[in-house]
């Protein structure tokens, strides 16, 4: 099995490598498009700010690639983010895979939400295995809010998506690289789709 | 709902753990990468590893660290110590940090702290600031406690949170090494007076000092090294106690 990860000069990914080789799979890094378009599962990762990621990847022409790519795609957290059609942080424009805009925490709660919360509202093959409840790791400041894409949500001040699915795209508000063995079993999930 | 963060902090130089106690004696703890895994297989919510080598090859060895604590643990993790430019911070993360702090290098040049919120996201920006009180006023202190500055502990937190930082680590020097429980007064008036989370660090010696320091000092993390490193407190026992209090934690 081909694993690519899009490397689009966005944050950590090394650890999403990680992730992927202790569960017994290679990843390779990569923004070629010839390698993303040929590869079994492409993920789709992200940290840092909105609009600057977004200027990568137009600059490499990911941006119009991901949206048509026909594979299970995994978007984290940024990642996810940008499959959307917009969001807040940087008035940016997304990538329009998912119908939701993204908006900045705003109900007298802490910002960013940082730390492990729970999953709830579980609704895929992404989470076969995972209990209702389980813990996951999240950093961030900007969230969806519920859409009909959404398979899985927390609550922080109010209930929001922490995961979304359509059709062969999935995205992630949470690290599952960092999310124990909980996020292990649903990056196998995804892996093994 | 979000929880409460237990984090252990390994001191490390030169590669290895070191564990300072009022930051001037070390003590050797182990091997970090093992000492990592550890912790995570016991509950730990979070890692943070300060480093407080002063080696030409620190950055180097630094950086080959991170790499190796990466490829082997599966939580976040925070790493401090020496951090001055965009160049130090961009080679950590590349390596698999998923956060960085910094502490003197953001008082003597506090537009650092934009510059690395603006070009790594808030998310991974902790400041860590030291304080301990002077004729009754907290003042912030470089150089491991030794230098005192002229910053007032809450007006300078109230600048790094203006400035982009992701969340403040808060040691009271007051407080570190003696076992006696966290600064609580101090940390609650930083955690209801900003809006980022605050990191409680100094004076774990206790159970009831982390339900304390979450109930009394309002604060969304607590840290603590040596009575992790000497097994004083197990981690699953202290979260256990810590939802007989109805503290919300993963367990």
């Amino acid at each position: 099995m081909k694993i690519v990860i899009v490397n689009y000069g966005a944050g950590n990914i090394q650890s999403i490598k990680f992730a992927i080789q202790r569960l017994g799979y290679e990843a390779v890094l990569s923004d070629d498009p010839e390698e993303i378009k040929n590869a079994d599962k492409v993920i789709f990762p992200g940290v840092g700010e909105a609009s600057s990621a977004m200027k990568k990847l137009k600059n490499s022409g990911l941006d119009m690639l991901i949206p048509k790519l026909k594979q299970p795609v995994l978007g984290i957290c940024l990642g996810m983010q940008l499959m959307c059609n917009y969001t807040e942080e940087g008035d940016t424009k997304g990538l329009g895979i998912f119908d939701v805009n993204v908006v900045r925490f705003n109900h007298g709660v802490k910002v960013p939400q940082i730390g492990w919360n729970q999953i709830e509202g579980l609704d895929s093959p992404l989470f076969e295995g995972v209990t209702q409840n389980e813990y996951i790791y999240l950093v961030h400041s900007f969230y969806a809010p519920i859409t009909k894409d959404t398979i899985a949500t927390s609550t922080y001040g109010l209930q929001y998506t922490t995961a979304l699915h359509k059709d062969n795209f999935y995205g992630t508000q949470f690290h599952p690289e960092k999310s124990s063995l909980t996020g292990e079993r649903i990056l196998r999930n995804f892996l093994e789709i | 709902m979000l929880t409460k963060r237990i984090i252990p902090c390994l001191d490390i130089k030169n590669g290895r753990t070191v564990k300072g106690v009022n930051f001037v004696d070390l003590r050797d703890a182990g091997d970090p990468v093992e000492l990592a895994q550890i912790y995570s297989e016991a509950g730990a919510d979070e890692l943070v590893f300060l480093d407080i080598s002063a080696t030409e090859e620190r950055r180097k060895t630094l950086a080959n660290l991170v790499l190796n604590v990466a490829e082997k643990v599966n939580i976040p993790f925070t790493v401090g110590g020496g951090i001055s430019s965009i160049e130090d911070v961009d080679i950590l993360l590349q390596n698999g940090a998923d956060k960085v702090s910094v502490n003197s290098s953001a008082v003597k040049n506090p537009q650092l702290i934009n510059d690395l919120a603006g070009k790594f996201g808030s998310q991974c920006i902790t400041v860590a600031i030291d304080a301990k009180q002077i004729d009754g006023e907290w003042i912030v202190h470089l150089v491991g406690g030794k230098v005192p500055t002229e910053l007032n502990l809450f007006d300078w937190a109230k600048e790094v949170e203006e400035r982009g930082a992701g969340e403040i680590l808060f040691t009271s020097m007051d407080h570190d090494g003696t076992k006696d429980g966290f600064a609580n007064e101090a940390l609650n008036r930083l955690s209801t007076t900003l809006t980022i989370p605050i990191i409680a660090s100094g004076g774990a010696g206790n159970i009831q000092h982390f339900v304390d320091t979450f109930r009394d000092g309002q604060s969304d993390a607590a840290l603590a090294a040596s009575v992790f490193h000497f097994k004083e407190i197990e981690i699953k026992a202290l979260k256990q106690e810590l939802r007989n209090n109805d503290i919300l934690v993963r367990l």
